[in-house]
Formats: structure tokens, C-alpha cells, sequence
């Protein structure tokens, strides 16, 4: 077991291409870390670095407190779960779990103890010798994880390890895998696209875009406080919604209705000196659990402002209902926001208004199609501004 | 690879189109393509298999009734095999045979296995050329190497040897080898590789221990390929050999004369070919799906 630091690592590609940029990421010992960004951020390429699949550019990586750049994968001590498995076909589960052992010239009972108790805990003792394409998607899944934990490495990395399970498998797997990880204690790097798996396995989560770590922290910290447009966008489903508005004689006006800021956000918008252009047009964050129907009883009595929409699609899901509806006043415009709906596949959705997703209390009387009114909880509100793409409530750069 | 049908007769593309509409009209429509490629099928193994069925029909016949013209023949004889047997030129020859076509395709392999690898796992410079220049190898007319061989050959003394034949097989098989393995090996998840690095191994060890023998079926089809190519050229074996010392079958076949001074040798030079067909049929019928799957390489999965 050991920590893992990337110490400014950048990957440039002999193509030119920028894949990771200047990474800093120091994971302590023990720690489950997932990296997750949309396709192409760069997750998968920082894997492979610390792996010792690909080189690193610039930059120092260390395990263990040792300078690892220039060591061969087999030298690293680190095992690997690959999205494909990547099991040995031609070789039984128990060759594939002992594989890394025989390569280290280990005694055979010690080989066989190592698989043994490892398949014993991953449930797999009846199919140790059978070969993997008698397996199901599942058992596959568990000998790959198998594989990794007969040796006991200093860490394990993981490249989207349930993205080719089926939905209520990979739900069941990734408690499986936390379960295993809290078990076993040892520093974990955890690559996904997927933002649930980031927010329920990890420790710490790193949100990449581009090549560049956009933020580090706990899941509860990124949700709560995203530093950019693009981790607020990312983190959370259904996502984050965003609206444009401007600030005039201190106050919000916005598409819900003009909002007064609370003494917080006051704060912000004081120490905000406005755009680039010197512009006071800035970008509203509301998470849809922050909207509630205006007729509820534990609404009625707080502030904040309260607007009619035509309810266009209610997704009633028994413990909570999805109101969609779109509001007059324009889209939020801001890179990280294209970037986002690149990524969703819903670029070219992204015109005319923009449409609002909130999640209503399932007592709510609201029916589809009919005008609907609506509260929304300031407190909550982001704001975000839009050249940069930073939350006003960030730190200056990460 | 069973995704290759080969029995073209099997499937009637002519009658399978319409769906359910045209279910009364179907069954005459079937059986009149099922006729129709029946009968193509028959003239086209006909015309292919009647001149080696002369063969072995020649082969069985005594001296006298060789050129009697009746198809099976009238007196049955093994002399003819007995003859060729009892012969060093002959035996000699097909020792020689099996020793240069075995060597040139254990290289080949080898050889051939080393630079697909490369070719299908690294990005290098010259790459592309590297392909072209062994496509246009592969597409070089072998009678235009033949002389400056020859010349060549007797002056660096390997005119005559095993090695004088084994080298340009090389050349043709090489191509031809590595073509088709790098396809076998395009297949092989690149994962696996990682996969094994990360396990511990170094890359020869990644490689002997997981790409090879997943690539086996490929380098089984490359192996048989060459071999055939090797087995039956005569080009290069009679302008590249001239003693018993490494000539080969095909050019030893040349050479035959007959039991006696005037006896024709057409009874032995039938049954010697038939000796040399037989390997290389025992080889297509184990092997002919692989075979199949080698020429059409890479729409094979590994």
C-alpha cells in the first residue's frame, strides 16, 4: 500500500495533442480517488500514466514516496481493471487470478492459497476452472477484479471497470467494489464517465475537463460547491439548471422573477468586479430540488420568489415527481456549458429556451400541461461567471 | 471464423429475397436454384478435377497401356510407385522437399510473427513503406529474379544448397506471412497486452505467454500457406538447383527417365506427383476453413 502524487504531470501526445495538463493530485494511502470528466478529459490517459502504460510528458509521479516516471508497469507493484476485462482467453479463471503470481516465480501452494481465498471472496471458487468465455458479463467482471486483488499491490487502478455491465448489475457491483475497497484498505484510483459512480464510491472525487483537474474534493463538496459552471453541470442528476441574468441596482433579475440577494451572496457580487468586458451579466445555478410548489404547506411562509410556468412533461417517480418547463429569457451562455451538452449529445437541442428540470415533492397537486406556480429557494442559488465559468464562491484558481 | 461458408451450393440467394407473400411460388423457386447451382457446382468440379483424376489414373497404368486413351485403367499396376521409390533421385528429392519447405516455414513464421507484431502494435516511422515495399515484393514477378540469382547464387557458392532455395522462398513467403499475421493480430485486443505488463510480464514474456498463443489459429493458417507455396514451387527449385544434393520434387520430376532407356516416363512422373498432391490435399481438407480464413484475413476474428 502506498500514496500516489502527480506532481504537475502533463501528457502530450507526439501528435501534438494536449491530454493532461498539468495534473496535480496527491492521494493519501488508502484512498479511493475517482477521476471522472466526460469522454476525451484526459481520465483514462492519467490512469495509464500512473499505470506505466504511457509516459509521462512533463511532470513527476510518485508511489510510495519514489519517483515511479520512468519505471516499466511490471516494476510498479499496481494492478489493473480494465472496461474490457481484458482476462487471459486462452487461460482458466484460476490461471487468470495467478498469472501475476507465476510471473513472479511464487511457489505453486502459495499461488493456490492466494487464488483460493480471493475467489472465495469475490464468490467465484465453483468457476475456477473454467475458462472466461464460459462466464457471464458478471463473473467476468468479479475474475478481472480477482485478478487484481491476488497480488496485494500497492494500488489498484480501475478504467470504468462496470460500464459494460447491464444497469441493475452494475448497481449491485459498484457496493460490491466499495465493500471490497473498505475491505481491503488499499489506495484506489478509480477511473468513470458516469458522475453516480463518482459520487457513491468515492472518497475524494476528481472532476477533469479537457486535460485539466477542474476540482478535487468529497462528492458532498463538489455537489454543494462547485468551482465551475463544468463541475456543477457534471456533477448531479438530473443536472444543474442554468439561466442568464444580470445584476441591476443590487438585485438579480432572472427568468424565475428578480431575486434579492441574501447577505452571502451580497459578498460575492461585491467582490465580483464583473465580467471581462466589465459586463454585469452573470450565470444562476439551481439544482432542481431547490424548486418546490409554490402551494405546499412547508413552502408558504419563506421567501424567495414564486413564478407561474406551463408544465410541459411530468415524470412522476413515486417518492419524488420531474417537472419540466421552459422559461422566457434566453440560455446561459458560457464555454463549459457547450462543452457539457457536447458530451450529453444535446447540442442540437441547445437553442431557443432553455429547459428547466425540478424535482417537486410527490404530494405536489401539479398535473401536466396546466399553469403550475412555483417557488425557489435563493439561499441555494449559484452564480457563476460567464467568461471565466468560476462559481463567485470559489477560491481563485484551483 | 466459421462466418465463411464454403459451399457457395448451399445458399440459394436467387430464391431467398421475398418474404411471406411469395410463399406459394417459393418452393419451385427453391428447388429450381437448388438445380441450377447443383449443376454449376458438378461442371465446375468436373473441369477442375479431371485432369488430376488422369493423374492418378496414369500413375496406376503399366508402360504399355499409358497411351491407350480409356480413362480407368484396363491392367492396374504399382510398378510406377515401386519405381519411384526405389529411386535416390526421387526419395532424395523428397527428402529435400520436406526439409527446405519445412525450414523456409518455421522462418517465415517466426520471422514473420516478429514484424506483424510490430507492424499491427507500434507506430514507427516508415511504417507504411514497410507494407508497400513487402506488398511489392510479394507482387514481383519471380521470373525476372531467376537469372541474376543464378549468377549470384554461384558466386557467393549457395548455388545448389538448401539455404539457395530457402532464402528466396523467404522473399515470396515473407509478404505473404506477414499479411496475414498482422491481420491475427489486429484482432487480439490490445487490453490483454496492458493487461499483462501490468501483471508483471516483460514484453517478450507478454508476448510468448498471451499474443502468441491467442494467435496461434494465425500463425497455424500463415504456417500451412507458406508451406503449400513452398511444397510446390518449381520455378526457383530447377534454375536454382542441380544435383540430387537439394533439388526438390517438383524438379526432380523433370529429371525422371523412365524404367528402361526407352520407356517413356509418364507412368512414374504421374505417380510422383501424385505423392507430392497427397500431403498438401491431407492439409487443405484438415485445414480449409483456416485456409479460408488466412486469405480472407481480417474479417477473421482470432
Amino acid at each position: 500500500m502506498a500514496d500516489i502524487v502527480l506532481d504537475h504531470v502533463t501528457k502530450r501526445f507526439p501528435d501534438g495533442r494536449l491530454a493532461v495538463d498539468d495534473a496535480s493530485l496527491s492521494i493519501t494511502d488508502g484512498e479511493f480517488v475517482i477521476l471522472v470528466g466526460p469522454s476525451g478529459c484526459g481520465k483514462s490517459t492519467t490512469l495509464n500514466m500512473i499505470a506505466g502504460l504511457e509516459d509521462i510528458t512533463t511532470g513527476e509521479l510518485r508511489i510510495g514516496g519514489k519517483m515511479v516516471n520512468d519505471l516499466a508497469p511490471k516494476d510498479r507493484d499496481i494492478a489493473m481493471v480494465f472496461q474490457s476485462y481484458a482476462l487471459y482467453p486462452h487461460m482458466t479463471v484460476r490461471k487468470n487470478m495467478g498469472f501475476a503470481l507465476a510471473l513472479a516465480k511464487r511457489p505453486k501452494d502459495e499461488i493456490n492459497r492466494k487464488v483460493e481465498e480471493a475467489a472465495q471472496v469475490l464468490d467465484l471458487t465453483e468457476h475456477l476452472d473454467r475458462k472466461p468465455a464460459q462466464l457471464s458479463g458478471g463473473q467476468r467482471q468479479r475474475v478481472a477484479m480477482g485478478r487484481a486483488i491476488v497480488r496485494s499491490p500497492k494500488a489498484f487502478l480501475m478504467d470504468e471497470p462496470l460500464s459494460n455491465l447491464d444497469a441493475k448489475l452494475r448497481v449491485q457491483m459498484r457496493t460490491e467494489v466499495s465493500r471490497l475497497q473498505n475491505r481491503l484498505g488499499t489506495t484506489t484510483v478509480y477511473v468513470t464517465h458516469d458522475q453516480t459512480e463518482a459520487m457513491t464510491l468515492g472518497d475524494r472525487v476528481a472532476v477533469l475537463r479537457s486535460g485539466r483537474i477542474q476540482q478535487v474534493g468529497t462528492p458532498t463538496e463538489l455537489y454543494s460547491r462547485p468551482a465551475t459552471v463544468f463541475v456543477a453541470g457534471f456533477i448531479g442528476s438530473p443536472a444543474m439548471n442554468f439561466v442568464p441574468a444580470t445584476l441591476e441596482e443590487g438585485e438579480l433579475r432572472t427568468p424565475f422573477g428578480t431575486i434579492t440577494p441574501d447577505d452571502r451572496q451580497r459578498r460575492l457580487l461585491e467582490g465580483w468586479n464583473g465580467g471581462a468586458a466589465g459586463g454585469r451579466s452573470l450565470i444562476v445555478g439551481a439544482r432542481p430540488e431547490h424548486f418546490e410548489d409554490a402551494a405546499l404547506e412547508q413552502v408558504k411562509d419563506r421567501p424567495g420568489p414564486r413564478f407561474t410556468v406551463t408544465v410541459d412533461v411530468l415524470e412522476r417517480l413515486g417518492s419524488d415527481s420531474y417537472a419540466y418547463f421552459t422559461v422566457a429569457g434566453g440560455r446561459a451562455r458560457a464555454a463549459d456549458l457547450e462543452e457539457l451538452a457536447h458530451d450529453a449529445g444535446t447540442v442540437d437541442l441547445a437553442s431557443g429556451d432553455p429547459q428547466i428540470v425540478a424535482r417537486l415533492d410527490a404530494v405536489s397537486r401539479i398535473r401536466e400541461g396546466e399553469n403550475a406556480e412555483l417557488w425557489l429557494d435563493t439561499d441555494q442559488l449559484h452564480l457563476f461567471d460567464p467568461d471565466t465559468g468560476r462559481n463567485l464562491d470559489a477560491p481563485a484558481a484551483t | 471464423m466459421a462466418t465463411i461458408a464454403s459451399t457457395p451450393g448451399a445458399s440459394t440467394p436467387g430464391a431467398s429475397a421475398p418474404g411471406t407473400t411469395a410463399r406459394g411460388r417459393r418452393p419451385s423457386g427453391e428447388r429450381t436454384a437448388l438445380l441450377g447451382w447443383s449443376a454449376a457446382n458438378l461442371l465446375i468440379l468436373g473441369i477442375s478435377l479431371v485432369p488430376l483424376l488422369w493423374l492418378v489414373s496414369l500413375s496406376f497404368k503399366t508402360p504399355a497401356s499409358i497411351t491407350d486413351g480409356s480413362f480407368i485403367p484396363n491392367e492396374w499396376t504399382l510398378e510406377n510407385y515401386r519405381g519411384i521409390f526405389g529411386e535416390s533421385l526421387f526419395t532424395r528429392a523428397l527428402l529435400n522437399s520436406l526439409g527446405i519447405a519445412l525450414i523456409s516455414t518455421v522462418l517465415a513464421v517466426v520471422l514473420g510473427s516478429m514484424a506483424a507484431y510490430a507492424i499491427a502494435r507500434l507506430a514507427f516511422p516508415g511504417k507504411r513503406l514497410l507494407i508497400g515495399l513487402a506488398l511489392l515484393i510479394a507482387m514481383f514477378p519471380q521470373i525476372s529474379l531467376v537469372s541474376p540469382l543464378f549468377n549470384l547464387w554461384r558466386q557467393i557458392g549457395i548455388f545448389d544448397t538448401w539455404i539457395g532455395l530457402i532464402i528466396p522462398y523467404l522473399t515470396f513467403s515473407l509478404p505473404l506471412a506477414i499479411y496475414t499475421l498482422s491481420a491475427f493480430f489486429r484482432e487480439i485486443p490490445w487490453d490483454l497486452e496492458k493487461a499483462a505488463q501490468v501483471d508483471g510480464a516483460t514484453p517478450l514474456q507478454a508476448f510468448l505467454r498471451v499474443i502468441a498463443p491467442l494467435a496461434a489459429p494465425g500463425m497455424v493458417t500463415t504456417a500451412i500457406l507458406v508451406f503449400i507455396f513452398c511444397w510446390n514451387d518449381f520455378l526457383f527449385a530447377i534454375s536454382l538447383t542441380s544435383t540430387e544434393q537439394s533439388r526438390t520434387v517438383p524438379a526432380a520430376i523433370a529429371f525422371f527417365t523412365g524404367a528402361s532407356q526407352f520407356a517413356q516416363p509418364i507412368g512414374s512422373i504421374a505417380a510422383a506427383a501424385v505423392v507430392i498432391t497427397i500431403p498438401i490435399i491431407i492439409f487443405v481438407l484438415l485445414f480449409q476453413r483456416r485456409i479460408v480464413a488466412g486469405l480472407t484475413s481480417g474479417a477473421v476474428k482470432g
